[in-house]
């Protein structure tokens, strides 16, 4: 681990892989540094963001070091079962991107777990992985002006559903009627780091 | 007589702020808040108000209110002409009107009133996140604002004497962020030599600054990774971004350095054409 500079209120600690973050974010959000305002994971890396009236650099980077990772943390729980119409509008091309038929795309997205190894983009957008399975996807050359929430989409490594309509260049192979942020629900984001999602075809596979 | 001010017109933006919304950065919701919290804090402080109470925050002057009851108000940050109350509360009548005109020099005024804006929180937070869309809708003409009320005693001064935000160059400091060996060994210097301009593609999302192009060491795409307000990053372009209370969560380029968070406050009354320079902080 290798802790880097983020200012004055932060520090962002560089992992080896996403395992590491998952397991690092895992101990840290069970326990965070007193202090420590927003841990915030992400692909390699964790931010924490700390009030400096309450705690120093410092102190918080030495309570990282002193951190014992909790890995194995994404095996915990069930998984969320999400159902999803696969009819999207990019299904077709992209299964020839890969050269798969539509049906092999869609069998090769639900075979597996995945788990949400962080959240960006916009409030309760999760970023899913299934590591070691190879996912590498291009994004659309021109983003979409507006893609509809619910949509299921891939990009490079990742899965995710756009929780309300936004722009967005990655590939969409489907929809959920699941609201995956709900303001009046708490939390309010249903696929939060270490969350393990199945997708589920409608109608079956 | 209900405690409340409507809105005549709203000038160019105006939105309701608070303290933010912290501890939800995980789930990809960003801290948002009073972009010059200094301001929005002093406000608070002198109408007698909790320091999370809400208050109104206006760009470029032009919101026009009217208040529906006896109500204490102040304004802070950039000094518009026409308010009787810059940071010198005074107590309106119900049915008195208030015109902001536009400042000299600043971009945000924070209009305060005793009891704070009270419109439903979203997430803990009274304020809009203009890049999450999150929060109160932006504040139009015929809202009625409701205002709450106070128990925190009234502070024992009439006037605070703070400076108006400078129309001329600011400088502020620089420290080092985590991506700086993704940059040419001359970028740093460049960064913290230059004078960079506020472009007019600028919000409370960040400033896009226009200047000397700061050249990578390193192509390929950085992993997305958490930043926090003040972040400079570098897009593509090679021309910084400097991130302000409405920043996104994580971002896919390199931060080369951040504002120390003391003086990004003073970077949120920048206006367009404006010039900014960055000077290493040391130690």
């Amino acid at each position: 681990m290798r802790l880097l500079p983020s200012g004055s209120t932060a520090l962002l600690a560089e992992l080896d892989d996403l395992d590491a973050v998952l397991a690092l974010y895992a101990a840290l959000d069970a326990d965070p540094p007193a202090g420590v305002v927003d841990v915030v994971p992400a692909a390699r890396t964790v931010l924490l963001v700390i009030d400096p009236a309450r705690t120093s650099l410092e102190q918080v980077a030495a309570a990282v070091r002193a951190t014992t990772p909790r890995p194995g943390t994404r095996a915990a729980g069930d998984a969320i079962e999400l159902p999803v119409h696969y009819d999207g509008a990019d299904l077709t091309e992209l299964a020839g991107l890969l050269r798969l038929t539509a049906a092999e795309l869609v069998h090769r997205h639900t075979a597996a777990e995945w788990t949400v190894a962080f959240c960006g983009f916009a409030p309760g957008f999760g970023y899913l992985t299934q590591p070691g399975t190879g996912w590498d996807v291009p994004r659309r050359p021109t983003p979409r002006t507006a893609v509809p929430p619910g949509s299921v989409g891939l990009a490079g490594e990742f899965s995710g559903v756009y929780p309300r309509e936004s722009p967005g260049g990655w590939q969409l192979i489907g929809r959920t009627d699941v609201a995956v942020f709900e303001l009046d629900r708490d939390p309010p984001a249903l696929l939060r780091p270490g969350t393990r999602v199945r997708f589920v075809p409608v109608g079956g596979p | 007589m209900t405690r409340a001010l409507t809105v005549l017109a709203p000038g160019p933006l105006t939105t309701v702020q608070d303290r933010g919304r912290p501890g939800l950065a995980a789930l990809g919701v960003g801290r948002s808040g009073a972009a010059d919290r200094a301001s929005a804090a002093l406000a608070n402080r002198l109408v007698g108000n909790p320091p999370d109470a809400a208050v109104l925050e206006v760009t470029l002057g032009g919101l026009a209110l009217r208040a529906e009851a006896d109500l204490l108000v102040v304004t802070t940050g950039a000094r518009c002409p026409g308010s009787p109350a810059h940071v010198a509360p005074v107590r309106v009548r119900a049915g008195d009107r208030l015109r902001l005109g536009l400042p000299a020099s600043g971009l945000r005024s924070y209009l305060g009133v005793r009891g704070g804006i009270d419109v439903p929180p979203v997430l803990g937070s009274r304020s809009t996140d203009v890049l999450a869309g999150l929060g109160p809708a932006v504040v139009a003409a015929g809202d009625v604002l409701p205002v709450g009320t106070s128990t925190v005693p009234l502070p024992g001064v009439d006037v605070a004497p703070v400076a108006d935000p400078p129309a001329g160059e600011v400088t502020v400091r620089l420290l080092p962020g985590p991506r700086g060996d993704w940059f040419t060994s001359r970028a740093w210097p460049t960064l913290t030599g230059a004078v960079y301009t506020v472009t007019s593609q600028s919000n409370r999302v960040g400033l896009r600054l226009d200047g000397p192009v700061l050249d990578r060491a390193r192509t390929g795409e950085l992993p997305s990774e958490g930043m926090v307000r003040g972040a400079v990053q570098v897009p593509p372009s090679g021309t910084p971004v400097l991130f302000l209370a409405d920043g996104p969560v994580t971002g896919g380029y390199p931060v080369i350095g951040y504002v120390e968070d003391g003086d990004v406050d003073r970077c949120a009354q920048l206006r367009p054409g404006q010039a900014l320079r960055f000077r290493a902080a040391t130690g």
